[in-house]
């Protein structure tokens, strides 16, 4: 293989990072039965204020450390008022979503003085794998969060299929008054969930704005965190076929990347992600239902 | 006073707007205090922005949009349907219309209306994509109409850009549309066009048919219960592909509304970039399934949404706060109408 394609795959493997961490987050929320649709709003978050500590400290880990922190805050927000105040989960996220827009744009001209996109020197971007001593084709120019996105995904797996925890977790979302009946607390699964998958946008923000790029701009999650949520409709709740989605969609982004480079309008290779995205979901949904009639 | 009276002014005052407008009032202004902007200086602004010196015009001007889709959120949202892609639904619209009036020189009446037409077909074509995904495959509208949004706003972009572009100026828009195709301005300024009576009276119509008519029932059944509604012989899911076709109808209707209005062509991202989508559903929700309330919600965060813009001029309050408003606005709607269901059930 030639290094032309080495690149490719590395660069899918760029594109997927975000949008895996910010949909484990996902999964794990559907399996405890939290239809969370506020992980596009999450992931802006964790990216802006992974870049305001970055920023302020000159570490790349503290802006990592500071975007799980802030988005598990964030996050608070939804586990409070759609699992302790049972509002409206997708209200709340519609909201939420909207918040995090205005509150990132806001803050970003409070802070370094004007909007659109910021970058300094003074903002310290992850490291490469190489860097790191680890020069190995495709993931050597990643950044250490990426191997991480991989192994979360090993351990969703493990988590769901062979724990005690991960199995009540999915009971509590299969049937939550015959998890209640049998002792489980339904609320403090779906709290732990949601705030887990607070800390997992956070990461999802830091790699977007630390790792795949080091600035921040408004709105550059860019429907990534919708991206994430038809990834776990796709995924039917399992975490190697939510894998399967999220490169699905790294595939789309880095074809788009190519063929604009290649010549082909912005606007196509910005269409691309979401057009293939609903087509593997339109396609998916078309044969859950062949299946179920078949049966 | 007397009892009632206070029983009345107790349930205004405890009503889900007004607590939710004051709450988020009240968090923006500790946000204002956080980061050190002065609310005595920052709220007059943003009241001047709105309504005094001649800034009014622009806020009615900005409402038409607003109430518009404001109904291409709340039609579909009686059946049961989130339509969070008013923004492609918006450029579809848009873009039809720039398209026709550019390519035909149309006689003076039919120049506005087929254009008008074409920009209401085209977002209710690009709305009614998500129909049969919800209906027939069941993938939630929220998820998909807000997918098919964003290749419809490139579609759109690039349209704009390229085959309808204007030559030689680099800029990124169409070149002015025929004066046959000007909507008339009602004001001198001509922000204020023949628009604001169009939606205005669509919003009566729209109002009428929820309330008093069976294709109203029919929806509202649909939306409260949908296994309920077909088993009283209603067709839910035609009826579901209509709510999400008409409200897409309406939202491509206010894309050709904005291309037709002042200055009169296409401008890559202006149709986008103000937010009325959002400050819609804002709106929608903040009016809490009360059609009545939908106008005056939408008006009360245009006022806000406009008046944010006085605010970054005069306090050098950055414009986004409105935002934050409309976000907080929607969270604490959805929290105080459990709490309140639960409440009254208790």
């Amino acid at each position: 293989m030639n290094i032309l394609e080495w690149s490719f795959l590395s660069g899918v493997l760029t594109a997927t990072a975000p949008v895996l961490l910010a949909a484990l987050g996902g999964l794990i929320c559907q399996v405890a039965g939290v239809f969370n649709i506020a992980l596009e709003g999450q992931l802006l978050w964790g990216a802006f204020t992974a870049v305001v500590v970055s920023d302020l400290t000159g570490s790349a880990w503290a802006g990592v450390a500071g975007a799980a922190v802030a988005t598990l805050l964030f996050a608070g927000l939804l586990s409070a008022a759609a699992v302790s105040l049972r509002a409206d989960p997708i209200v709340v996220a519609v909201g939420l979503n909207l918040l995090a827009l205005g509150l990132t744009a806001f803050l970003m001209r409070q802070i370094f003085g004007s909007g659109g996109t910021y970058t300094s020197p003074d903002l310290a971007g992850l490291p490469t794998l190489a860097e790191l001593g680890l020069d190995v084709p495709v993931l050597g120019p990643q950044s250490p969060l990426v191997p991480v996105a991989l192994l979360l995904v090993v351990a969703a797996a493990w988590w769901l299929g062979r724990t005690r925890s991960g199995l009540r977790a999915r009971g509590v979302g299969q049937h939550a008054e015959a998890a209640a009946a049998v002792g489980l607390r339904v609320g403090g699964y779906r709290h732990g969930v949601t705030l887990a998958a607070g800390v997992l946008c956070g990461l999802a923000g830091a790699q977007l704005a630390l790792g795949n790029v080091t600035l921040f701009s408004e709105g550059m999650s860019a429907g990534r965190g919708w991206i994430a949520v038809v990834a776990v409709m796709l995924s039917g709740v399992r975490p190697y076929r939510l894998l399967l989605a999220c490169l699905l969609f790294g595939i789309a982004e880095a074809v788009g990347f190519r063929l604009q480079g290649a010549g082909l309008p912005q606007q196509a290779a910005d269409a691309a992600p979401y057009v293939i995205t609903l087509v593997a979901l339109v396609l998916a949904a078309v044969a859950g239902r062949r299946r179920r009639e078949n049966a | 006073m007397t009892a009632v009276a206070t029983r009345t002014v107790r349930r205004v005052v405890l009503s889900a707007p007004v607590v939710a407008v004051g709450g988020a009032l009240a968090l923006t202004t500790l946000v204002m205090l956080v980061v050190g902007v002065d609310p005595s200086l920052a709220y007059p602004a943003l009241v001047r922005g709105a309504i005094a010196d001649g800034n009014l015009e622009y806020t009615i001007a900005a409402f038409v949009p607003t109430l518009g889709m404001a109904l291409a959120f709340a039609l579909p949202l009686r059946a049961g349907e989130f339509n969070l892609g008013g923004d492609g639904q918006l450029a579809a619209g848009g873009v039809a219309a720039a398209a026709l009036a550019l390519s035909a020189p149309l006689p003076p009446v039919l120049a506005v209306l087929l254009p008008l037409a074409a920009a209401t077909l085209a977002g209710g074509l690009v709305a009614a994509l998500a129909a049969p995904l919800s209906t027939r495959l069941g993938i939630p509208a929220i998820v998909s109409t807000l997918l098919i949004s964003a290749p419809a706003v490139s579609l759109a972009s690039y349209l704009v850009r390229f085959p309808l572009g204007e030559q030689g100026t680099g800029l990124a828009q169409t070149p002015p549309l025929p004066a046959a195709a000007h909507l008339p301005a009602l004001t001198e300024g001509g922000y204020v066009t023949l628009g604001l009576p169009l939606i205005v009276a669509l919003t009566g119509l729209w109002l009428y048919a929820d309330g008093r008519t069976v294709l109203g029932y029919e929806l509202r059944a649909t939306g409260r219960n949908r296994e309920f509604a077909r088993y009283g012989g209603v067709r839910v899911n035609r009826l579901a592909a209509f709510a999400l076709a008409g409200g897409g109808g309406f939202a491509g209707l206010v894309g050709g509304l904005i291309v037709l209005g002042p200055p009169y062509r296409f401008v890559d991202g202006a149709l986008t970039a103000p937010g009325y989508t959002f400050t819609a559903v804002a709106a929608v929700l903040l009016a809490a399934a009360r059609p009545f309330a939908v106008p005056v919600a939408v008006a009360l965060l245009t006022l806000l949404q406009v008046g944010g813009q006085g605010m970054e001029r005069e306090a050098g309050v950055p414009s986004q706060l409105t935002q934050i408003v409309q976000g907080l606005i929607i969270v604490i709607v959805a929290v105080f109408a459990t709490v309140r269901a639960r409440r009254r059930r208790a």
